[in-house]
């Protein structure tokens, strides 16, 4: 096997990984656009592209008028740009439920999985964390980072 | 290559050209506000504080996300995420750019009010904005 052929193996080989766990195109590091940020990140975290799958971004974008109860309307050239970055990164497995795609990245399978040792204490009650604040736990949310290594539960009777 | 120099100083001076200042927004909310009511006497502070604070029979007033001090950080009252302050004075970069004026007006008078809000009460609530002074100057 000639070393160009291993490289491009190799490459094959981290290319199928980075895929494994459904994930779109984009590199866990890669930086958000800076576009998507200023237009998505203004009101919640601008959530990456690879949370959600492309038929359910399709519906996001469809909706902006009436974005969970809120207008986020766009001119049409920026919803073209945020299209390409929020498609072309989508999320490969489905995010749908009984067919309909879901809007809502917290109603997700893989989302659900992720977050099922979250502590009774910050999903109900007084110290509950809001369901859209992902900085409360993943600090460097931000700036579309979620790995573990960054993570950290609020203390009881942290007020946030 | 002279003509790449040339259209990069083009697109400089156009932008340049769209960079405002918030005193150009009130000249142009009165200037509409005239247009719609010739007997227009000029924005107002009080009426702006009002517009700000009042939730219009919805759920949401301005200041349910920006704060009741629009010099202080704001917390959106759905997500959390922080809001930088909305008077000028605290944040130079409020009110500079037309698009960015028009397109948060449009959503939040939407999500305020459930309607679009007249140049009159954009010029109100600019002035209302603009009776702060940045923090320390007080």
């Amino acid at each position: 096997m000639s070393r160009r052929m291993r490289a491009i193996g190799a490459c094959a080989a981290a290319i199928a990984a980075s895929f494994a766990d459904g994930a779109g195109a984009e590199s866990k590091r890669a930086p958000l656009p800076p576009q998507y940020v200023d237009e998505c990140g203004s009101c919640h975290v601008a959530y990456p592209a690879r949370m959600l799958d492309a038929a359910s971004w399709q519906a996001v974008l469809a909706g902006l008028d009436q974005h969970f109860e809120v207008d986020a309307s766009l001119d049409p050239e920026t919803l073209a740009a945020l299209r390409v970055y929020l498609e072309g990164n989508a999320r490969q497995k489905p995010t749908s439920a009984a067919g309909e795609p879901l809007l809502r990245i917290t109603e997700t399978r893989w989302f659900r999985g992720e977050h099922d040792e979250v502590p009774k204490r910050l999903r109900q009650g007084p110290e509950a964390v809001r369901p859209a604040d992902c900085t409360a736990c993943h600090r460097t949310a931000e700036e579309g980072s979620f790995s573990e290594r960054n993570l950290r539960l609020p203390k009881r009777g942290e007020i946030r | 290559m002279r003509w790449g120099l040339l259209i990069l100083l083009l697109a400089l001076g156009a932008g340049a050209a769209r960079a405002e200042t918030p005193a150009d927004f009130e000249a142009q909310f009165a200037a509409e506000a005239r247009q719609n009511d010739p007997s227009y006497a000029g924005a107002s502070a009080a009426r702006g504080q009002q517009l700000f604070g009042t939730t219009h029979g919805g759920d949401w007033s301005c200041s349910s996300c920006h704060g009741k001090d629009p010099t202080a950080v704001g917390e959106h009252v759905v997500t959390g995420k922080r809001i930088e302050p909305l008077a000028p004075a605290a944040n130079p970069q409020r009110f500079t750019r037309p698009a960015k004026v028009e397109k948060w007006f449009k959503r939040n008078c939407n999500d305020v009010l459930k309607r679009p809000c007249t140049a009159q009460e954009k010029g109100d609530v600019l002035a209302f904005l603009m009776t702060f002074a940045a923090k320390g100057t007080r």
